[in-house]
């Protein structure tokens, strides 16, 4: 062996070593991210799970007509103003005949939850017939039992922990034997926007919010940040001004995001007087706050794509801008739209510079419009966490999977988006 | 038969930034001939070709002082549309450079952005004469969708080649169109030169002697930004006035 083969082989030995060190850091790394992310997960799904489903309490519910239709009309939208309430209270006394005194009563009544009557009472609209006629139906049960309902273990808790008295367990118990009480799927998840009641708050208002705040920010930001990227990247000048641009453009992409949401008070509601709590205020906040973002990954994926392709384009003899937009910009378009999805998934997942501008407020209604008002899926989230009834416990959770859904949603777009333009070779 | 001058430059000078790369240039370049560039690397070659079709602007810090002449035009005035100028100036670069499109799209591009055909088959056929002039045509005939970076380098050349000519135009230029290819692709080339100079001014940069031999009427010896020798290609090769181009073609400077 010449001398210099044994000086590498020696040092080969070493370099061997620190290669499999790095690959051991390297797996340690992703082992490490994988068990965090399986925990988070889990531990999400676990606590989620429940929300999909509610308590539902079978009862025998006369529909008399003294109380639907007192003045005989037959006619549904007269239904409109009777108390079903009582329906349900006779019902629950028929069922229970030993609780007399109204002070017990109260906490029978609690077992049911008042969407139950708007149940009634559509039931009654759509089916005029059923009048004067008795029926078995499943009402939707409160919060409280259906806490109750999914947690057994808590009938061994002491009285004063469990959320209802040794009594109201004991009618909890008898329903259970009867077999009229059930679990069905939760409707009102997918269906409804925040409410008081956790039995009856749902998601669908803050997906919608999400939505229109998204299609708002989308709208603005793209078509200006591909543009922007593409001017200061290809046609402008490059002198101290647009040097200048470029620094405050990084630095903008570093400004924490509340402060767009001040900014968004000032200008958009104060001084515009845009309406508040509404998405496309929302939206316009977060394409300030995505602009960059899409701005430097657009320069980005352009300065990527080689120079020899626009020199060929001038050479034919197209303008600057048709070399642009017939060849370098389609070549770009996938980092372009990855760089879009990263700034629109940072944009849902916002939650900062919303509550500054209103997003934050309890709305019942589902928006319908851009300027209805509105929340948003990370603002629902953080609502229902900062709630005390502990049947917000689990929508909490169920929230957290619905944006990470969305999430997943919006990235595997972009896989399959990329995977388009990039099969054009 | 008398020669007539398509283009000649005059005094030109021209500085990257503070440094300079071409001083005081006086070439005429004759009419349908082709003329090769030769000189070592670094001599301001690629620079003048540039000139040639103002391929220099979009060099930021690249100033051009002096005059060149297209058909007694002078392309460096106020006035004149660079883009058109390139439309009349074709050129062929050192590496291949297609689009990522298809062979087709390659080569209809040009008439597409010049509006020079008026219909489909127009179109079509246009491509199709680009190619065959270009000798391609046989080769690609089948794959006419395919990329056009699907090809080996020499066809990729010769797709570059079709390309310039689809847009007519009165001068190709090329800088060192062989350097990447292997023997035969470069015989092909050249032949297509020899073709296309009956139709086509042609300038060609080129370090290999025997190809500037090969294929040029005119040979010009370029060295540390000046013009040292220009004249017919026999005699710059057998009888060069200068010392340079003696030792440059004899491998002493290089
Ligand atoms: N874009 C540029 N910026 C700054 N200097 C440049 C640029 N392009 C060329 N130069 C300089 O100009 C001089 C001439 O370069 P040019 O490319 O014209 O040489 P060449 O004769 O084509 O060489 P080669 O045979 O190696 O291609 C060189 O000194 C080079 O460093
Ligand atoms: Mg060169």
């Amino acid at each position: 062996m010449s001398k210099n083969t044994e000086l590498i082989s020696k040092s080969l030995e070493k370099r061997h070593r620190s290669e499999k060190r790095f690959r051991f850091f390297g797996i340690l790394g992703i082992g490490t991210a994988v068990i965090f992310l399986i925990t988070i997960l889990s531990s999400i799904f676990v606590e989620g799970k429940g929300a999909f489903k509610s308590t539902f309490i079978q009862l025998e519910i006369n529909f008399d007509q003294e109380i639907i239709d007192p003045n005989k009309t037959n006619n549904p939208e007269e239904f409109k103003f009777a108390n079903y309430k009582l329906l349900i209270n006779d019902a629950l006394k028929n069922y229970f005949p030993e609780v007399k005194d109204r002070k017990t009563f109260r906490d029978l009544s609690v077992f049911i939850s008042s969407a139950a009557e708007q149940n009634l009472m559509k039931l009654a609209m759509e089916n005029i017939e059923i009048i004067g006629e008795s029926k078995k139906i499943w009402l939707l049960a409160s919060s409280t039992i259906d806490v109750i309902h999914k947690n057994p273990q808590m009938e061994n808790f002491l009285e004063e922990d469990r959320l209802i008295n040794n009594i109201q367990m004991s009618w909890f118990n008898a329903l259970k034997k009867n077999g009229d009480i059930k679990f069905g799927l939760n409707t009102n998840f997918l269906s409804n926007a925040d409410s008081t009641e956790p039995e009856q708050a749902g998601i669908l208002g803050s997906m919608l919010g999400s939505f229109f705040t998204l299609l708002v920010t989308l709208l603005l930001c793209f078509p200006v940040a591909v543009a922007s990227g593409v001017f200061l990247e290809e046609l402008a000048p490059k002198n101290k001004f647009t040097d200048f641009i470029e620094i405050n453009i990084n630095n903008l992409a570093a400004v924490p995001s509340i402060i767009f949401g001040l900014l968004g008070l000032a200008i958009f509601l104060n001084v515009m007087h845009l309406p508040r709590s509404a998405p496309i205020v929302g939206g316009m906040v977060l394409a300030l706050m995505t602009l960059p973002t899409i701005i430097i990954s657009t320069r980005a994926s352009l300065k990527a794509v080689p120079p020899s392709i626009r020199e060929a384009a001038i050479g034919l003899g197209a303008t600057k801008f048709q070399a642009v937009t017939h060849h370098v910009l389609p070549q770009s378009m996938p980092g372009i739209l990855t760089g879009t999805i990263i700034g629109m998934s940072q944009a849902l997942g916002e939650s900062a510079p919303l509550l500054m501008i209103g997003m934050v407020a309890f709305i019942v209604d589902i928006p319908g419009s851009l300027t209805d008002s509105a929340t948003v899926l990370p603002v629902q989230i953080y609502l229902w966490k900062s709630t005390a009834a502990r049947g917000f416990v689990e929508l909490t959770a169920a929230g957290i999977m619905v944006l990470l859904t969305f999430l997943v949603i919006m990235n595997s777009v972009a896989v399959f988006v990329r995977q388009k333009f990039e099969k054009k070779w | 038969m008398k020669e007539t001058v398509k283009i000649k430059s005059k005094k030109l000078n021209v500085f990257y930034g503070e440094k300079k790369a071409l001083s005081n240039i006086n070439l005429e370049i004759p009419e349908r001939k082709v003329t090769s560039l030769i000189g070592p690397s670094g001599c301001g070659k690629s620079t003048f070709l540039r000139c040639l079709n103002r391929m220099n602007d979009s060099i930021e810090i690249c100033k051009v002082e002096g005059q060149i002449f297209v058909d007694e035009q002078n392309i460096y005035e106020k006035n004149l549309d660079p883009v058109l100028l390139r439309a009349r100036i074709g050129m062929v670069f050192q590496k291949p450079n297609p689009f990522p499109k298809s062979i087709f799209e390659n080569v209809a591009y040009g008439p597409k952005i010049h509006g020079l055909a008026n219909s489909g088959d127009e179109l079509n056929n246009l491509v199709e004469v680009s190619l065959k002039k270009a000798g391609l045509y046989d080769e690609v005939k089948d794959r006419i969708d395919e990329p056009g970076t699907s090809l080996s380098g020499g066809q990729q050349q010769r797709l570059c080649i079709a390309r310039a000519i689809a847009v007519s135009p009165e001068v190709i230029l090329m800088d060192e169109p062989c350097s990447a290819l292997d023997p035969i692709a470069t015989a092909k080339i050249e032949e297509l030169i020899d073709e296309l100079s009956k139709n086509y001014t042609i300038v060609i940069v080129t370090h290999s002697m025997q190809q500037a031999a090969r294929v040029s009427n005119q040979t010009a010896f370029f060295h540390m930004g000046s013009l040292i020798e220009v004249g017919k290609t026999e005699d710059v090769f057998s009888m060069p006035k200068e010392k340079k181009t003696q030792d440059y073609i004899t491998g002493k400077i290089g």
